[in-house]
C-alpha cells in the first residue's frame, strides 16, 4: 500500500484499500421522477463531484475516458476499491471516447479477440439498468460489405470463427443487402460493386457520452474520485517500482499507476521509460444535417474506407480510415471530406445533396497487430490499457472489467493474457488487422 | 493539409508524398539478435514536437525526401533529398573536379564531381 512518508493526509477521508461504500445512495433516475421534477422543476443532483486532490490514493488511473471510468467503476463495484483517483488533463470523455462513431461490435478475426469483444457487447446490453443511465444502446445490425473476392473470403473466415465463439455472424449475397438497406446501390455496374456481406445483427451504435457519464456519475456515487484539469506531469518510481505521481495540482503517493490514455499512451509509458510499440494516427470523422431515418443499420465498407450509420436524431455520423502520417494534431483537413464524400456517394447516392454540418479527430494508438495492449510492464506498479487504435471504445467495459481485476487482484485476468505487452518481444501477435472496419 | 516543400517541385500538398516513416538505421541482418530485430520493428519513438522522417513524393518528383515536422502542428520546417549532407549547396571540395576554375586538369578523377 502507500509509502508510509507521504501517505499521511490531513483530509478526513477514509484511506483504507477496501473501505466502506459511500453510505447515501445516488438517486436513482427513473420515469416517475422525470415525471416529478417536470411537474415542480426541481433542479436535478450533481451527477458527479468536484474533490480536493489527497496526498495518497490506493490507485491513480489516468485518463477520465471510458476505459479509465469503468476500470474505476468496477474497481468499486466488483472489488470495493473505492480510494481511487481518475486524474485527466482535460475533461471527462474529451478525448476518443467522446470522439468515435459509437460503433459497437464483435465480429472480430481472432478467437482471443472475438471472445473479448463479446464480453463487452454483453456488458455493453446491460450498462443501462446497471449504471441506472440510458445508453441508448441500440442493436440494430451491422453489415461489412465485401467489393472483391480478397474480402469476401476475409469475411467468410471472420464468420466461421464468429460462428465458433457463438456470435451472430454470417455472410449475405448482395440481394439480401440490398432488402436490408434498399437506398444502398447494389447494381453490378457501380464502380465497386457489392457482392456481399458479412452481417452481424448484434452489432449496433450507442450514445457514447451516455457511457462516458453514465461510468462517471456511478463510480463517484461509489466513492471514487475524478479530477477533471488535472494533467500528468511525471510519474516517481523507487527501485523499479511506482510510488507516486506529480500532477498539475500537487503530488500523489500511489503504489498503482494504470495508463488508460489514448493518444498520450507513449508520453505517460516515457515518463517510466517503458517503450511501447505505438504510433499515433489521427482518425477523422464527420456528422451531416439530421434527416428522415433510412439507415436501418451500421454500414461498412473496407474498400471505400468509409462507414456510416444513422444517429436516433437522424444525422449520418461518417468515419474513414486514420491519417496517412502520425501526429497528434486533432484538426479536421479538407482531403478528408473530400474523399470521404466521393466514397460514400459511390454506396449511397441519394445523399448527394447533404450538407456536413461538422467533423473533427480523434488519436489512434496503433499496434503492429492491432490488438491492444493490456496488462503489467517491467515497471512494476504502472500497469496498461493503451494501444486501442481504432477499437477503443466498443471495448471499454471489458477492459475496465479485466483492469480492475488486475489491479484488485494482481492477477491477469484470462481474457486479456493474450494481450500483454511482452508478445512484441516474445513474436507472440494476435493479428486483428483483418478485422478492421476499414484498411488502415 | 500539411505542406511539404519539395527542394524539386515547390509547396506541395501531402496528399501527394507518402509517409514512410521515422528516420532510423536498420540493424545489420547478417549480426542482429531476434531482440533487436523486434524493437526495430515494432518499437517507435512516436514523439510529440519536431521529427526527422521520410516522405516519398509519389505524385511529383517520385524522390525520397527528409523533412522535418512538428507531430503537434504538423508544421514542416524544411525537405530535403534523402541522404543530403549540409554542405552539399557549396561546390564539392575536390580541387581537381572541371569546375569554372581554369586551374581544372583532364586527368583529375572523374568522378569527382558528379
Amino acid at each position: 500500500m502507500p509509502p508510509s512518508e507521504t501517505s499521511v493526509s490531513s483530509e478526513p477521508v477514509p484511506t483504507a484499500g477496501r473501505s466502506t461504500r459511500r453510505g447515501s445512495r445516488p438517486p436513482r433516475y427513473s420515469a416517475l421522477d422525470l415525471f416529478r421534477k417536470g411537474l415542480n422543476h426541481a433542479d436535478w443532483p450533481r451527477s458527479f463531484h468536484r474533490h480536493d486532490l489527497k496526498r495518497s490514493y490506493d490507485a491513480v488511473i489516468v485518463g477520465a475516458g471510458v476505459h479509465g471510468l469503468a476500470c474505476a467503476y468496477y474497481l468499486a463495484a466488483n472489488h470495493g476499491i473505492t480510494d481511487v483517483a481518475v486524474i485527466d488533463k482535460s475533461y471527462i470523455g474529451g478525448g476518443g471516447s467522446g470522439r468515435n462513431t459509437a460503433i459497437v461490435r464483435s465480429n472480430y478475426l481472432t478467437p482471443e479477440g472475438v471472445r473479448f469483444y463479446d464480453r463487452s457487447v454483453v456488458l455493453y446490453q446491460d450498462l443501462s439498468a446497471t449504471l441506472n443511465y440510458n445508453v441508448m444502446f441500440s442493436q440494430r445490425g451491422h453489415l461489412t460489405l465485401a467489393h472483391t473476392d480478397a474480402s469476401l473470403r476475409t469475411m467468410s473466415w471472420r464468420a466461421e470463427v464468429n460462428k465458433l465463439q457463438g456470435i451472430d455472424s454470417e455472410v449475405i449475397d448482395a440481394a439480401e443487402v440490398g432488402r436490408i438497406v434498399p437506398r444502398l446501390d447494389v447494381s453490378s455496374h457501380a464502380r465497386y460493386p457489392i457482392l456481399g456481406a458479412l452481417y452481424h445483427p448484434p452489432g449496433g451504435i450507442i450514445r457514447h457520452d451516455a457511457v462516458n457519464w453514465g461510468y462517471a456519475r456511478a463510480a463517484d456515487h461509489l466513492g471514487v474520485q475524478i479530477h477533471q484539469d488535472t494533467e500528468l506531469l511525471g510519474i516517481t518510481t523507487a527501485s523499479g517500482r511506482v510510488t507516486g505521481v506529480r500532477t498539475s495540482r500537487g503530488d500523489v503517493a500511489t503504489p498503482i499507476v494504470v495508463n488508460c490514455t489514448a493518444g498520450w499512451s507513449t508520453l505517460v509509458s516515457d515518463m517510466v521509460g517503458v517503450k511501447m510499440p505505438l504510433i499515433t494516427h489521427p482518425l477523422q470523422a464527420a456528422v451531416t444535417e439530421p434527416v428522415k431515418v433510412f439507415l436501418p443499420v451500421v454500414i461498412v465498407s473496407g474498400s471505400l474506407h468509409v462507414y456510416v450509420s444513422q444517429t436516433d436524431r437522424g444525422e449520418l455520423v461518417f468515419g474513414a480510415s486514420v491519417d496517412p502520417y502520425p501526429s497528434y494534431s486533432m484538426r479536421g483537413s479538407l482531403e478528408f471530406t473530400e474523399s470521404l464524400a466521393g466514397h460514400i456517394l459511390e454506396l449511397i447516392p441519394s445523399i448527394a445533396s447533404l450538407k456536413v454540418l461538422r467533423q473533427w479527430a480523434g488519436l489512434c494508438d496503433m499496434t503492429p497487430d492491432y490488438s491492444p495492449i493490456m496488462g503489467v510492464t517491467p515497471v512494476e506498479g504502472f500497469l496498461v490499457d493503451v494501444g486501442w487504435g481504432t477499437y477503443g471504445f466498443k471495448a471499454g467495459p471489458v477492459s475496465g472489467e479485466a483492469m480492475a481485476e488486475l489491479v484488485a487482484t494482481g492477477k491477469v485476468p484470462p481474457i486479456i493474457a493474450n494481450f500483454d505487452l511482452a508478445r512484441f518481444a516474445d513474436g507472440r501477435l494476435v493479428g486483428e488487422k483483418g478485422a478492421a472496419s476499414v484498411g488502415h | 493539409m500539411i505542406r511539404i516543400p519539395c527542394p524539386f517541385c515547390g509547396p506541395r500538398n501531402s496528399t501527394e508524398f507518402a509517409h514512410v516513416g521515422e528516420a532510423g538505421a536498420r540493424p545489420d541482418v547478417t549480426t542482429v539478435t531476434r531482440q533487436e530485430w523486434r524493437t526495430y520493428l515494432y518499437v517507435h519513438d512516436n514523439p510529440l514536437g519536431w521529427v526527422n522522417e521520410t516522405w516519398f513524393h509519389r505524385a511529383g518528383c517520385r524522390r525520397y525526401l527528409e523533412a522535418e515536422r512538428h507531430t503537434g502542428t504538423n508544421q514542416v520546417r524544411w525537405a530535403r533529398p534523402i541522404g543530403w549532407r549540409d554542405n552539399e549547396h557549396e561546390p564539392p571540395v575536390n580541387p581537381g573536379a572541371p569546375a569554372d576554375s581554369a586551374t581544372a586538369t583532364a586527368d583529375t578523377d572523374p568522378a569527382g564531381g558528379a
